[in-house]
């Protein structure tokens, strides 16, 4: 009895162990595949910070013999060392802070309200034509920037929108709706329907039963919607191109543009300016990964 | 906001069972102000784009065109070069989306299990998903620079030897350059999707197979692979159509260049409405890839719809 149990515990010990090292081993060779995701990142971040003679060099220079933030020197108007070569300073920094910011801010907000209420709708209700109009919905994903950007910039120029916010917030939350749409319909679909009916059998309003009881259940929704719009916003090139034409409503991604003249490219301050871009990106991210996978896995994505 | 269906009492709160007029409106009304976003800001200009398909609207000629039919489609359809665009279009689609798919997969697999630091690595792997695209077209122009790029420079600390090879200008390596940007760029995506699918399942199948004494590898082939079938399909379906308007990484790289060798349909739209100022040819244009796009959008959520609301109606 007692040589069998120690048997018995010396096999578990051994797979165990067996187990522990191909666990190690699978996580070693995940951490080398994203290192080689990450190689382009990590040569961006240290292009926006090394001396800018090391950058277009042969043989290449992998570590940068010393840090050097002029870029972000210049890009954030702070005083930089006499003739430091950047075409960033005449790049209104500030101006695309600010139209980024707030055209991401106010249409990933709008899709998600708009979004979220079609979402609502097609998980919750029965109505007639409700596939076709599900289908059309998610054609609007299907028309590109560039199909989209000239008839647009003429009708926003009939209406006085052009190269306003207003407009690249109307443009931006339009693009969002259709996958806000669907993903949020998925989340809503997750949750069971008597819940809600509990909480207006006992007196809720449909809209409180919405507030109160559906929407903590699909937050995770949201931070996967918003998620995903935000970076819709942040990052768009093709309409943001056309119809911005000034720092009035000029977003970052046709800024990245005008670090290239017509015979440099001033690798430092466009890699600069994109890491600094990327900092709201990340930090987003970083927050709501968890409830992003976590809400795409519980039952959400399925059919 | 203030309708009184909201704060109807129990019992008719399924407005397909009520049956009022109230109740058949109330989705629609929910709908409309989603629906009217879109009619005006997609909607609209497209069917504007669609009229100047059909008349010789230029960019330099903007106020005398006239209606000229199906003209501008009859040019299309005989010019060899959209012809090429549109079919390396559809392949770079096809071996992008499987690509992505396959080494997603993969990453997903192994992401799912990960023991240490999940969530540090999740956002890592997810920084291709925050760069703007523009931004990984110039990144990637420059990987691939043949006098200074990443690429070539590797080449040179391996083999100590100075490498020119013309990444984006020799005829197989542009598109296998902007193949390797798009499928970095956007295998994060998949991996999302994928690792989601798999963290779903359920334990006792696993605990089942393992007490059978299945392989790893059987495990996953019979397992795992046909129950995450519903996110593979849904990955699948927003790649594909994401890479149907495949355009900033294309336009920065090569901008279908040198000489239309990496031309895809985007980048040749812009240049026939844009550069070559022949506005109506390049919405002639839109409109026949726009309307494949379509097609194909339907076939794809055809099949997501009926998986979806099929049981409850």
């Amino acid at each position: 009895m007692n040589s069998e149990l120690s048997r018995r515990n010396g096999r578990s010990d051994r797979a165990g162990r067996r187990r522990y090292w191909t666990d190690t081993a699978r996580d070693i060779l995940l951490y080398i595949i994203i290192l080689i995701f990450f190689l382009p990142v990590l040569w961006v971040i240290l292009t926006s910070m090394r001396p800018n003679v090391e950058i277009n060099t042969r043989p290449p220079v992998w570590i940068p013999s010393q840090l050097d933030f002029d870029s972000y020197k210049i890009l954030l108007g702070m005083p930089t060392p006499e003739g430091a070569f950047a075409l960033g300073t005449q790049i209104p920094f500030g101006s695309y802070v600010r139209n980024s910011a707030a055209i991401a801010v106010v249409s990933t907000a709008l899709s998600l309200v708009l979004g979220g209420l079609a979402g609502y709708t097609f998980a919750r209700f029965r109505f007639r034509a409700k596939n076709v109009i599900f289908l059309s919905m998610m054609l609007g994903r299907a028309v590109p920037g560039v199909a989209l950007s000239l008839p647009l910039f003429v009708l926003f120029a009939r209406l006085g929108l052009s190269d306003k916010l207003l407009g690249m917030i109307a443009a931006y939350t339009a693009l969002n709706i259709p996958f806000t749409a669907w993903l949020m319909d998925s989340f809503f679909r997750a949750i069971p329907e008597e819940l809600s009916e509990a909480a207006i059998i006992d007196g809720c309003s449909r809209w409180g039963a919405l507030i109160r009881v559906d929407l903590p259940l699909a937050l995770p929704g949201v931070a996967a919607s918003g998620i995903f719009a935000f970076l819709t916003c942040w990052n768009e090139f093709a309409l943001a191109s056309v119809i911005t034409r000034t720092p009035a409503s000029r977003t970052f991604p046709p800024g990245l543009y005008e670090f290239t003249g017509s015979f440099v490219t001033d690798w430092r301050g466009m890699t600069a300016m994109s890491v600094l871009m990327l900092i709201p990106s990340v930090i987003f991210v970083a927050l709501v990964q968890r409830q992003l996978v976590q809400g795409l896995a519980s039952g959400a994505v399925k059919g | 906001m203030e309708t009184s269906a909201l704060t109807r009492p129990s019992g008719e709160i399924r407005a397909g069972q009520a049956g009022t007029a109230e109740g058949r409106l109330l989705p629609l009304a929910l709908l409309l102000p989603g629906i009217a976003v879109l009619l005006a800001v997609i909607a609209f200009p497209m069917l504007y784009s669609l009229y100047l398909s059909l008349t010789n609207y230029t960019l330099t000629n903007a106020r005398n065109f006239h209606f000229v039919g199906l003209n501008q489609y009859i040019t299309l359809f005989k010019d060899p070069i959209f012809w090429q665009a549109f079919g390396r279009t559809v392949l770079f689609m096809t071996l992008a989306v499987n690509l992505e798919f396959l080494i997603g997969l993969g990453i997903a697999q192994l992401m799912a299990k990960a023991i240490r630091g999940r969530g540090a690595l999740r956002t890592i792997m997810m920084m291709p998903m925050m760069f703007a695209p523009i931004l990984i077209g110039f990144m990637y122009k420059w990987v691939f620079n043949s006098e200074v790029g990443l690429a070539n420079n590797i080449l040179y600390t391996l083999t100590g030897r100075a490498q020119i090879i013309p990444w984006l200008i020799q005829v197989p390596l542009g598109f296998i350059s902007l193949l390797i940007a798009e499928v970095w760029m956007s295998t994060p995506f998949m991996v999302i999707i994928l690792e989601a699918g798999i963290l779903s399942l359920p334990t006792e199948p696993f605990e089942a197979a393992e007490v059978d004494g299945a392989s790893g590898w059987q495990k996953f082939r019979m397992l795992t692979l046909p129950m995450i079938m519903p996110f593979v399909y849904t990955a699948m379906a927003i790649r594909s159509l994401d890479l149907a308007r495949v355009y900033d990484v294309i336009r920065i790289m090569t901008d279908g260049g040198p000489g239309n060798r990496t031309e895809m349909i985007w980048t040749y739209v812009y240049r026939l409405s844009f550069t070559g100022h022949n506005y109506a040819l390049g919405s002639a244009m839109s409109y026949v890839t726009v309307a494949i796009s379509f097609l194909f959008t339907w076939y794809l959520f055809r099949n997501v719809i009926k998986s979806r609301w099929e049981g409850r109606e």
